[in-house]
């Protein structure tokens, strides 16, 4: 079977690459899908240790699950308010660059 | 036989995440991402996480892909070729590279004796759902509530609430 650390190795590479995206990218949009792919790799993560270490300490087989499926509920959540501040971002300025969104920068 | 499906779903996961953040196009973009929310989908099968992966198929892949596409829709303008990345993409590459050598040898020297992966049922997840998980899932209700209902109102063009 597959180990555990080759799990843990993937979601770090994809989180890192998340991690990029968000730092590099400019448009609104694909900094949202970065953000969707680092909070993948924390789901990858939890559901990995969840089933291949059950009955750990006082958590049950379904704690690690059960918390993957409240991270899925909040990142739907945040992807429909990120539409909706983009959609009014676009509105207001005509651009999704976030470069140019500067009105509270020093 | 699990490894070679980890290793494809592995490669498709990363390379869709590579898409996203080294392609010009956006709707390219959002395609890239579907492979790789698909795959993950995929990795919890070889996980034995069967709902996980059902869950993920039905909200990453149905749900959230289509509002981002909505999302570039409702935006589209000439302006995406030319603002893909940033000035100081360099320093972020290098800042996620020294991010990533903390993450894989911390991963490396902390590996924990693990056992076979276990299958989780249907049934335990939803009686773990409704007793000791119950408080938290009435608050992901509300929270889902409050974010629709902001999400509406700023949203809402500036002529209905005159």
């Amino acid at each position: 079977m597959v180990d555990l650390v080759w799990f843990q190795l993937l979601s770090a590479v994809l989180f890192v690459i998340g991690l990029y995206g968000v730092m590099a990218r400019r448009s609104a949009v694909l900094i949202v899908m970065s953000i969707e792919l680092m909070l993948n790799a924390v789901n990858i993560n939890l559901i990995a240790a969840a089933s291949h270490m059950e009955g750990m300490g006082k958590f049950s087989d379904f704690d690690g699950q059960l918390i993957a499926i409240f991270i899925i509920t909040v990142a739907a959540a945040e992807v429909g308010l990120a539409l909706a501040i983009i959609l009014r971002m676009f509105r207001n300025r005509s651009t999704v660059n976030v470069d140019e969104i500067n009105l509270m920068k020093w | 036989m699990a490894w070679a499906v980890f290793i494809v779903l592995a490669v498709l996961t990363i390379g869709g995440g590579v898409g996203v953040v080294v392609t010009r196009n956006v709707v390219h973009a959002a395609l890239a991402l579907l492979v790789s929310l698909i795959a993950v989908a995929g990795l919890y099968l070889v996980l034995f996480a069967e709902f996980l992966a059902l869950v993920q198929v039905l909200i990453y892949g149905g749900a959230i892909i289509i509002v981002l596409l909505f999302a570039i829709m409702l935006t589209r303008n000439s302006e995406y070729p030319r603002i893909t990345d940033n000035k100081q993409w360099p320093l972020a590459a290098l800042a996620a590279l020294a991010f990533l050598g903390i993450l894989i040898p911390s991963f490396l020297i902390n590996r924990v004796d693990d056992t076979n992966p276990q299958n989780a049922s249907f049934t335990g997840i939803g009686e773990s759902l409704f007793t000791t998980w119950a408080v938290p899932f009435e608050i992901a209700s509300l929270v889902l509530l409050v974010a629709l209902i902001g999400a509406i109102i700023i949203a809402r063009s500036d002529e209905e609430e005159s």
